[in-house]
């Protein structure tokens, strides 16, 4: 698939502040494409760039071919969804929907038609008339999308939309999102520090930390392979331990703990994902290192349980989750019990 | 004393309410009642008070008096509207463009007229606009103009002196909505396409309503009441209806009369400013918060 | 906490007797009538203590009238301007002539004042200050203007300014050859006059520059330069023609108006001894002529010409020739009534285009 947007050796400094340093991606025509990092890594600059509010000092932004550069966000053929949704209060819904329409001079059977299909498919038939300040927080949310949407935009960008919503609702709107976009096949260029978010909805995430992108890849190979300690550390759960010493077939960590792994260069960091962890394991084949640790507690919580134990022979503490099936049912505090890890789920950096 | 008990706190609210209360009937309430009454009432020919609509209907009769009346309305209104689009951008700029270290300065700079009393500003502007008032004297000096103009004595004289002292009362309200304005609001009109006209008819001036309609009610009360800018730069003919109203009470000493006109001022304006809420769709409970 | 209330009220109570135990004397008086030196001086010789309010004439009635006489010792209306109140709201009372030293005063205007104030054969006013109500020129721009007609002659146009009150109205009287005074005893043909007179203003509108409002505003406006023949007061003309030699009082051919500002004691003075005491010392001849000296406002004082400035009297000599002094038409009081008429006209002026 070709490639709608192209973001070139892209920069941005206030004063002497580089809120972006030389970030360069391209996204896919149709893809669900996210920006994951936390507050102040740079994201909503560079989004803002991309939507025009913003100028880049250095590089630049292709969409479809065509140099952004000097063109107003009102020529731009992107569409942005706000944090804070900036529904126009005093306006009702089909009136926010429509806005945009109007700025097109489009006659107003083609501006009503193309209203009503759009507030039909997010689900708003009967809420036309309603004022914005009297919709729930996930119709609200709808109406913000349907109002960028209708525009047909070549990119639809969205800046946390989902921040101001409850759990449970936000739970619910990322899934409806993702539905949404698979359905009308709009490029979604979507900005989040939730990683549960960007996991969920994207085809592909990029990982922003400290005005730079660390790591662009699938949800999967971000949480499977992730390229820094950074993203190891930012994506997922995970046990960290700082390193001690290698030499290149085992790791001793701060705490004493060997454990047995080829490796390259003087790592300074492990890190060890708890579901990767098995519990009792079958056989020690040649890539399954095992050892013993003794049960501290139970943390209990569903389906995402754990269990904190202390590695022995050391004082490393380490976290393992623990599956809620009827094999591990009567595991009790103090309790020893025999874990293995594939080498390969031992990521050092 | 304790306060928590209920009865000791029921004395502590009486004590605070009373002299509220004294104020508001003894100060604010009486007084209007006792013109209330007097406008009402007629001098016979015997020198007695007798009641009479004959105050009110002389308004009518008279033309010269609605005829002030509609006149200094008139004014009142086309003030007003000056006054806002004359401060909506400064309200603007200073909410929304300038920083906030240089508004506060700024709204510092716009309080100087009110520290200083109209009067002051009156006789100010009266240096400013005569013949041999700074501005001609400038002009002439430029070679712009090679008489002077006639500035002071005008009705353009009159209306800036009224702008002058009202303006500040329009700024601050509009401000305090456009205070609450989300910049997302602009920035997602202007990302739908709407060009910056388009935007601040859409968008910013319908959120800033309830700002605009309090900041009108109080301009226009006040330029109708004015007495000092009509009376002093205004020119000869800019009878105001308050001058007439002091006229009553001082000149002809009818007070009756006066206080007839003065319940037709209120009347009149109040019912002005009904009528502006009901044509913008606002409501006085949404302005006044 | 007793000891602290006992103090509190000792504190109270010396406060309070000490404002008692001062005589005071409450004057609501015209600008320049009770100067800060004479107040001071009065108070060192009586141990009263002078309280001063500034107002005029509409206002001074406005306020005993809302008050029926009460609130001030002592006021100071012009000598026209009490019977026709006085008949009507009795703010004043009769002035006992014998507790007033009437050797200080110039007899022929005391007789006159006595006349003008009586009501029911009292008398309700003591002379104090007089002057006269006439033009300021500006001599350079306007050689020629001589009369209360040149404030509707074409040659200044837009150089003419005048106030939008009663003496304009008699004053235009007079211009146009016409005695109003003489008209007080017939209401009709007054106002038939005054709706001559009227006419005669709206006509001559499009001439005026301004109408001034005030005495500030009325030197503002000929000094400035914004009119060169405007009506005036003799004592401003005379504090202009200092600055700006140019500019002099005249006193129009057909004749300047004469005014008489009085003493007068409102009907509920707390302090009627008081009120005659400051009388009796205001028109002393030093006191008087310090008046004089300052305002350039004539005094009764008959002892007061010994101690005024020299320049006071060459002010007077250039402005008033001897048949200019024979011709000063001094207001008589004004009948009930009439006011209203005038009210009338001058508000129709005001609103003519």
């Amino acid at each position: 698939m070709a490639n709608i947007l192209e973001v070139k050796n892209v920069s941005k400094y206030f004063g002497d502040f580089a809120a972006v340093k030389d970030v360069n991606f391209v996204v896919e025509e149709g893809g669900f494409f996210s920006i994951l990092g936390s507050s102040g890594c740079g994201k909503t600059t560079l989004l803002r760039m991309i939507a025009g509010f913003l100028h880049e000092t250095e590089g630049d932004i292709i969409i479809r071919g065509n140099s952004m550069k000097g063109i107003p966000p009102e020529k731009r053929p992107v569409n942005i969804v706000f944090q804070t949704l900036a529904l126009f209060p005093m306006m009702d819904v089909k009136e926010n929907v429509a806005f945009g329409l109007q700025r097109q001079k489009l006659g107003k059977p083609e501006i009503q038609k193309r209203v009503n299909e759009m507030l039909g498919r997010v689900g708003l038939e009967g809420f036309e008339d309603k004022k914005v300040t009297e919709l729930s927080g996930g119709q609200r949310q709808r109406v913000a999308i349907a109002r960028s949407l209708v525009m047909k935009p070549e990119i639809l960008l969205l800046d946390e939309p989902l921040g101001a919503l409850d759990r449970k609702l936000r739970e619910h709107m990322k899934v409806e999102l993702k539905l949404l976009q698979k359905e009308i096949g709009t490029t979604f260029i979507y900005i989040t520090h939730d990683q549960s978010e960007a996991l969920v909805m994207s085809d592909k995430i990029a990982v922003m930390h400290q005005g730079k992108f660390e790591q662009i890849d699938t949800p999967r190979n971000l949480y499977k392979n992730p390229k820094t300690a950074f993203v190891a550390g930012f994506v997922g759960d995970s046990n960290r331990f700082e390193l001690a010493q290698s030499d290149g077939k085992q790791l001793v960590t701060k705490a004493g703990w060997k454990i047995n792994k080829i490796h390259e260069g003087n790592p300074d960091v492990l890190y060890i994902r708890p579901e990767a962890l098995i519990l009792n394991p079958s056989s020690s084949g040649d890539a399954i290192e095992t050892f013993s640790v003794t049960i501290k507690t139970i943390l209990f919580d569903g389906s995402n349980t754990k269990l904190s134990t202390v590695v022995d022979d050391s004082d490393e503490e380490l976290l393992i989750s623990l599956p809620q099936n009827a094999e591990f049912e009567n595991l009790q505090e103090g309790d020893t019990i025999q874990v293995g890890i594939h080498q390969d789920d031992l990521k050092c950096y | 004393m304790s306060v928590e008990n209920k009865k000791g706190f029921n004395v502590t609210f009486y004590l605070l309410i009373v002299p509220v209360l004294l104020w508001l009937v003894i100060l604010i309430v009486l007084p209007h009642i006792d013109l209330f009454i007097s406008s009402f009432q007629v001098e016979n020919d015997a020198g007695e008070k007798v009641f009479s609509f004959d105050n009110y209907l002389a308004f009518f009769r008279q033309k010269i008096y609605w005829l002030t009346f509609v006149k200094t309305a008139a004014y009142a209104i086309g003030v007003t509207i000056l006054a806002f689009v004359i401060t909506f951008p400064i309200a603007f700029y200073l909410t929304k463009v300038t920083s906030k270290k240089n508004a506060s300065f700024l709204v510092l700079l716009l309080l100087i007229p009110l520290w200083v009393g109209e009067l002051v500003t009156v006789y100010g502007w009266m240096v400013l606009l005569g013949d041999h008032g700074i501005i001609n004297h400038f002009l002439m000096t430029l070679g712009i103009i090679d008489k002077p103009l006639n500035l002071l004595y005008t009705n353009l004289s009159m209306v800036i002196g009224l702008l002058y002292m009202s303006m500040l009362f329009m700024v601050v309200p509009v401000m305090s909505t456009l205070e609450s304005l989300d910049d997302s609001l602009i920035e997602a009109a202007s990302d739908l396409g709407a060009s910056k006209f388009t935007i601040f008819r859409r968008i910013i001036i319908p959120y800033a309503m309830p700002g605009i309609v309090s900041g009108a009610i109080i301009v226009f009360m006040l330029v109708i009441g004015d007495y000092l800018a009509p009376n002093i730069l205004g020119g000869k003919s800019s009878l105001w209806f308050t001058e007439q109203i002091y006229n009553e009470f001082l000149q002809t000493f009818n007070w009756n009369e006066g206080a007839a006109f003065g319940f037709l001022l209120l009347m009149l304006s109040s019912g002005i400013i009904w009528l502006a809420l009901k044509l913008s769709g606002q409501k006085l409970e949404k302005v006044g918060s | 906490m007793m000891t602290k209330k006992i103090l509190l009220g000792a504190i109270a109570l010396a406060l309070s007797t000490g404002v008692m135990a001062k005589e005071t004397l409450k004057i609501i008086t015209w600008k320049g009538y009770a100067p800060k030196a004479l107040v001071k001086e009065f108070e060192k010789e009586t141990g009263i203590k002078v309280k001063v309010t500034y107002s005029n004439n509409e206002e001074m009635v406005a306020k005993l009238r809302a008050t029926r006489g009460a609130g001030f010792d002592l006021a100071q209306p012009s000598q026209d301007r009490i019977t026709a109140v006085q008949k009507k709201h009795h703010i004043y009372q009769p002035i006992d002539y014998s507790k007033v030293k009437t050797d200080q005063i110039i007899t022929s205007m005391l007789d006159a004042v006595k006349k003008n104030t009586a009501v029911d054969g009292k008398g309700y006013g003591v002379p104090h200050v007089y002057g006269t109500t006439g033009m300021i020129v500006n001599k350079k721009n306007a050689p020629d203007a001589k009369d209360w007609s040149d404030l509707w002659n074409p040659k200044y146009k837009g150089k003419i300014s005048y106030r939008l009150k009663r003496p304009i109205l008699i004053a235009t009287a007079f211009g146009m050859g016409e005695d109003p005074f003489a008209l007080y005893n017939d209401k009709a043909a007054y106002q038939k006059l005054i709706d001559k007179v009227e006419k005669k203003l709206i006509e001559a509108k499009p001439l005026v520059k301004n109408y001034w409002t005030s005495g500030d505003t009325q030197v503002e406006i000929i000094k400035s330069g914004d009119a060169d023949v405007i009506s005036g007061w003799d004592a401003k003309g005379w504090s202009v023609h200092k600055i700006n030699p140019d500019i002099d009082f005249i006193a129009p051919k057909s004749g300047a108006l004469g005014w008489i500002d009085t003493f007068a004691i409102p009907a509920k003075s707390k302090n009627v001894e008081g009120a005659y005491k400051w009388i009796n010392f205001m028109l002393r001849p030093k006191n008087g002529a310090a008046i004089t000296n300052a305002s350039n406002y004539g005094t009764a004082s008959k002892g007061a010409p010994e101690f005024l400035d020299a320049g006071i009297k060459a002010d007077f000599e250039r402005s008033f020739s001897k048949e200019d002094i024979d011709n000063i038409k001094w207001h008589p009081p004004v009948p009930d009534g009439f006011e209203s008429i005038e009210a009338k006209a001058l508000d129709r002026i005001k609103a003519a285009k």
